[in-house]
């Protein structure tokens, strides 16, 4: 049985020309310890359904199960990474940001403070435990901002292009440290990305989502051995059947997806 | 800023300080004046350093600076918490907006009279027109500062378990932080200004506002000009020293504003 079931899930927004469709009847399953990408250019709804298994924003209709009970709201069986690196508190240092998720749940200042510290080297970020956020290059404010949502030990970890705003050789190494943390911590992952190769590096298995509405296309079962090599042919193949899937036009035909905001 | 700039900016203020002082004296000595009106700086020095060495002069200022410490705790305990809740909550914001608007344009030494008759001479008054001082800007920049917390840090918050009481400790109050300093400054600059301004007329004995106003009574124009020295000595101690300390040790050390120059 899946671990998290995402059934026949629509969300529409308000806006000043009336209801528009963001997301319409998505289902899917995804099973523990999984690493699962949501791919698709912008306006395909990809960030408002993870933000609605977040528990951020409540579907129109549908609904969403994680281990079985449904999602009514935020939860600490989830932990979420966000692309903007101003997601960190800038009046906490690295440590305290990271503890804080512990702190919610009660759990004794020394106690907290070891296993943030664990969180930290987990990321390799625990030279810089005490500096505050602004002292921080953005790749390791996301290393932080991962340790942080990892540290109250959720199931699952939610993650909207979290690396989207970094340099590429950032992204390239960002990218390894991930899929070393998901190894050791099998943590049932939910990634958002638009960006091709990150998927087919990172994934077990890809959804690829079409715009105006936002419908889950086709899925795409990633089965290159890990650790894998983005220079390798097979890589390269997968990468090209996955762009194969975004570009070309959708059955209905009308809403072609528009080609810009795929790397 | 580099430390040769910060010794050059430093001896341009000496400089216009020392020019101001220089004209002053220049006309103190002139004799167009009484000197009993315009004493000359050696004679304010000496009543100023007569005040201190006899304690009164201290006396007066720990008096105003105890109304001023005072009131501004009382406008902050009630300011940040209602700025906070406007900032949050639609129905107390359309509550409250419209009497802040209508109560923050009149000067509050206007309420000094008023505040007499209420509460009578002494503490109580010159207190209750601190807080009145106070109490908007601390009010308006909290609404302020809560408006513009990064909803990012909300939605990680509760995502982290965090309930109304601990985002409002842990991510509000201090996300609003860089505003809620601000507004502190602005409500101790106001505060010192109103308080001098009630103890002319509702206190008795002590204070800085008072001394200036009983010695007018007596021509005792050096006294005046002394207490005036030290109500900007004061002002610009705190302004300096304990606020600018208070914004290092916070919102500069977490890079939330930069460092101000100077």
């Amino acid at each position: 049985m899946p671990y998290i079931e995402v059934y026949e899930v629509s969300h529409a927004y308000d806006t000043p020309s009336g209801r528009v469709a963001g997301v319409v009847g998505v289902s899917f399953g995804i099973e523990p310890s999984e690493f699962l990408c949501l791919v698709g250019p912008s306006g395909c709804g990809k960030s408002t359904l993870l933000n609605i298994i977040a528990g951020f924003l409540s579907p129109t209709s549908g609904e969403v199960r994680i281990g079985g009970r449904v999602v009514t709201g935020q939860g600490l069986d989830r932990g979420v990474v966000f692309q903007d690196f101003a997601q960190l508190f800038p009046w906490r240092t690295a440590l305290r940001n990271v503890a804080f998720g512990l702190e919610m749940k009660g759990v004794p200042k020394n106690e907290r403070e070891e296993i943030a510290m664990e969180q930290l080297k987990l990321v390799k970020l625990e030279k810089f435990a005490h500096a505050y956020p602004h002292h921080l290059s953005g790749g390791m404010q996301q290393r932080v901002a991962i340790a942080r949502a990892l540290a109250y030990n959720p199931g699952v970890l939610l993650m909207d292009e979290p690396f989207a705003a970094l340099d590429a050789l950032t992204r390239d190494d960002m990218q390894r440290l991930l899929s070393d943390v998901w190894r050791k911590t099998h943590k049932t992952v939910v990634y958002v990305t638009h960006n091709v190769a990150e998927a087919v590096f990172l994934a077990d298995r890809v959804l690829v989502m079409t715009p105006h509405p936002g419908r889950v296309k086709t899925e795409i079962a990633i089965r290159l051995p890990r650790p894998r090599d983005p220079l390798s042919i097979e890589f390269l193949d997968c990468q090209k059947e996955l762009l194969r899937h975004l570009v070309e036009p959708t059955p209905i035909g009308k809403d072609a997806p528009r080609n810009g905001g795929i790397a | 800023m580099s430390a040769s700039e910060t010794a050059r900016s430093r001896y341009r203020s000496l400089v216009a300080l020392a020019v101001m002082a220089g004209a002053y004296e220049g006309l103190a000595r002139s004799g167009a004046f009484p000197s009993a009106l315009l004493p000359t700086l050696p004679a304010v020095a000496e009543a100023l350093l007569m005040g201190v060495a006899d304690g009164t002069l201290l006396r007066h200022a720990a008096s105003t600076l105890y109304r001023v410490l005072v009131g501004l705790g009382l406008a902050v305990l009630v300011g940040v918490p209602l700025g906070v809740l406007m900032g949050r909550l639609r129905a107390v914001e359309s509550f409250v907006l419209p009497l802040a608007s209508a109560l923050m344009p009149i000067p509050s030494l206007a309420w000094v009279p008023v505040f007499i008759l209420w509460f009578g001479l002494g503490n109580a008054t010159a207190i209750g027109i601190v807080v009145y001082a106070a109490l908007f800007p601390m009010l308006l920049n909290a609404w302020s500062g809560v408006r513009s917390v990064n909803p990012l840090w909300l939605r990680a918050g509760g995502s982290m378990g965090a309930g109304p009481a601990d985002l409002f400790r842990k991510v509000i109050i201090p996300g609003s932080s860089p505003f809620i300093i601000a507004g502190l400054r602005q409500a101790f600059m106001r505060a010192w200004i109103a308080v001098v301004g009630a103890e002319m007329l509702a206190a008795s004995d002590w204070g800085l506002g008072w001394v200036i106003f009983d010695a007018k009574e007596f021509l005792k124009a050096d006294t005046m000009l002394a207490s005036l020295a030290v109500i900007g000595l004061l002002g610009f101690a705190f302004e300096r020293w304990v606020f600018g300390a208070l914004e290092r040790a916070t919102v500069q050390r977490w890079g939330m504003v930069r460092a101000g120059k100077g």
